[in-house]
């Protein structure tokens, strides 16, 4: 046993970090440390998150309680630093609570399209033709609506809420993921290493989890985070025209739409519901950005 | 190529089968018959079971679809439940309204962003490019709801220059400077959108076209650099193309929200009107009638763009 023991320093390869070889994941992680942009917007949005999930405790204010005595004050009011909306609420803490469900609404239809969208679009791309037809004609159809006139529309029917807005937006976004994942799944099937895979005994489940799924799963990542910047921009889109959340609740496209009657009594007030959307919908665009070339991925058109 | 169009028109029908059994299967999402949410729960039943054969909605759901697309095909959409008017000529006026903001915002869009998206390819890396990215990224994180409100703010409220809302007259294609006026705001707002899509995929369009070899050949044959923007962008044409396509259509589709801003009297605002007062006949036409012509410009532009680039014929 001591011989072996002794021994082995002698056979141990070299393990020295420039030996071995670099999977791809670390390349990326090394890649995105190096992107100051994407760094700082993942900061950014790790705030956004952060303030939402801790609202009650970096907000100011009761976000529902106002008061007739003090309805519109200007940004920089003693006690109401960003001043007051039109019943006298705070803005910053209805800011800070809003981000609570814009955020769900914006995120959450995304995370289940990617679900639902991805393995239909699996199927689609290692299924047979007549499965390949018949997901792909029907989503076709959905692709021939306008994304904002689908998710009006189906609001408009089934009625405002946030569950409904979630589902609205969910049957928006399956069919451009699907497409995605369909034809990212028909790239990867024609590769060398899926052939090689298959001559070598392995069965469809083992090539679909080790093969297929890993080199997709990038590109429907890259793909899904720009979605989200549209999903918050359309959920906060559907409570501006009263379809989404509804009132007294605190969400930007609710608060924008209500402070709208305002513009000429405080401007500057009535912009800030604005701000905060644009400033989370252009930090996961940027992200999105970020961790495509991070990922060097090219996403079919 | 006319193989390729007869292709490419029988997929279009196939297409817009599904979206009139869509357009309408959507009012059939909520439980129950579609008259209970027009009609107040204490309304006689006879009053109720009268309306139903006079809308139709007594017969077999296939039964009702079949009488609606027979009807639509004589290009009656119904009338309005609300107002008792036709919905086709309601919707025909309104779609003028959209037209009237879409078109120049589609031009506005498009051009810039094309010129932009080139501009900044041929000068990657440096500061136009760097400048130009990040317009291209505000004008698709913008919310274009509040783009509007925030140029109204500047340009209506701290600087009257311009007006805030409304078309000025009484609708169609602007007859004088001043109705023309209320189109710069609502056509700048929506323009926005798809200059930075346009933009980004002609940016990195054109890139690739650059880092290809011909380029470099037609550089060394001595081509003068106007000439050569030429062949770089009838290369980079399709797939710009495609994406204009798709853009008309959400500006089509998408202006509801603009519309809602600025007051403007077409056809998302006659589409918001219609879901408050549960006016199905209107919202399944506006629906219809939207999708429709999403669908035929996304032919056209497929047509188009064989046209260019004789690979996609195939």
């Amino acid at each position: 046993m001591a011989d072996v023991s002794a021994a082995q320093p002698l056979i141990r390869p070299d393990t020295s970090a420039s030996a071995e070889p670099r999977s791809y994941w670390s390349t990326v992680a090394e890649r995105l440390m190096h992107d100051r942009v994407t760094l700082a917007v993942g900061g950014v949005l790790l705030c956004v998150i952060l303030l939402a999930i801790f609202a009650p405790w970096a907000a100011t204010h009761d976000p529902l309680q106002g008061s007739v005595l003090r309805r519109l004050k200007p940004v920089g009011t003693p006690g109401f630093f960003l001043g007051t909306d039109e019943t006298g609420r705070d803005i910053w803490s209805r800011l800070v609570f809003g981000g609570r469900l814009s955020l769900i609404c914006g995120i959450t239809p995304v995370l289940l399209a990617t679900l639902i969208g991805g393995t239909l679009g699996l199927i689609a791309g290692i299924g047979g033709r007549l499965i390949n037809m018949t997901i792909m004609r029907v989503t076709d159809v959905f692709f021939a609506f306008p994304s904002v006139l689908l998710a009006i529309a189906i609001c408009g029917v089934i009625g405002a809420g946030i569950g409904n807005t979630i589902l609205s937006l969910m049957i928006v976004f399956t069919p451009p993921i699907v497409r995605v994942t369909e034809s990212l799944t028909a790239q990867v099937k024609n590769r060398d290493f899926v052939e090689a895979a298959r001559a070598s005994g392995a069965p469809v489940h083992a090539i679909i989890r080790h093969q297929i799924v890993p080199n997709v799963l990038g590109g429907m990542l890259v793909y899904s985070t720009s979605l989200v910047s549209i999903s918050i921009i359309l959920s906060a889109g559907l409570s501006f025209l009263g379809l989404g959340v509804t009132p007294p609740n605190p969400e930007w496209g609710l608060m924008l739409n209500a402070l709208r009657q305002a513009i000429f009594v405080n401007p500057i007030v009535a912009a800030l519901p604005g701000v905060a959307i644009v400033i989370t919908s252009l930090c996961f665009n940027l992200l999105s950005d970020g961790l495509r070339s991070a990922m060097d991925i090219k996403l079919p058109s | 190529m006319t193989q390729f169009i007869v292709l490419r028109l029988l997929h279009t029908i196939l297409i817009l089968f599904g979206v009139s059994l869509v357009a309408f299967a959507l009012i059939h999402l909520i439980p129950g018959n579609p008259l209970d949410i027009l009609l107040p729960p204490e309304a006689p039943k006879e009053v109720v079971e009268r309306l139903k054969v006079e809308f139709g909605f007594d017969k077999p759901l296939y039964i009702q679809y079949l009488a609606w697309l027979g009807r639509v095909f004589e290009g009656n959409l119904g009338t309005s439940v609300f107002t008792g008017l036709r919905v086709t000529n309601e919707l025909l006026n309104a779609l003028g309204n959209t037209f009237v903001l879409a078109i120049p915002a589609a031009l506005l869009g498009f051009s810039l962003g094309t010129t932009l998206g080139t501009l900044a390819a041929f000068n990657h890396g440096r500061l136009l490019d760097k400048i130009f990215s990040v317009i291209a990224i505000l004008g698709i994180s913008l919310p274009h709801y509040w783009l509007g409100i925030a140029l109204v703010i500047v340009f209506a409220v701290l600087n009257p220059v311009l007006p805030a809302a409304g078309m000025g007259g009484g609708g169609g294609f602007p007859a004088n400077w001043d109705e023309a006026r209320h189109l710069i705001l609502p056509v700048v707002t929506l323009s926005m959108i798809p200059m930075g899509v346009i933009g980004r995929i002609v940016r990195s369009t054109v890139l690739e076209i650059l880092s290809q070899e011909f380029p470099t050949a037609l550089r060394a044959k001595g081509l003068r650099s106007r000439r050569l923007v030429w062949h770089v962008l009838k290369n980079a044409a399709p797939p710009a193309l495609a994406v204009m396509g798709l853009q008309l259509g959400f500006l089509l589709g998408g202006s509801i929200l603009v519309e809602t801003v600025f007051n403007w009297p077409g056809s998302g605002q006659f589409m918001n009107l219609a879901i408050f007062r549960r006016d199905i006949p209107v919202l399944q036409g506006t629906v219809l009638v939207l999708a429709s012509f999403f669908v035929i410009i996304n032919l056209l532009v497929d047509v188009v763009q064989a046209l260019i680039d004789p690979r996609i014929r195939r």
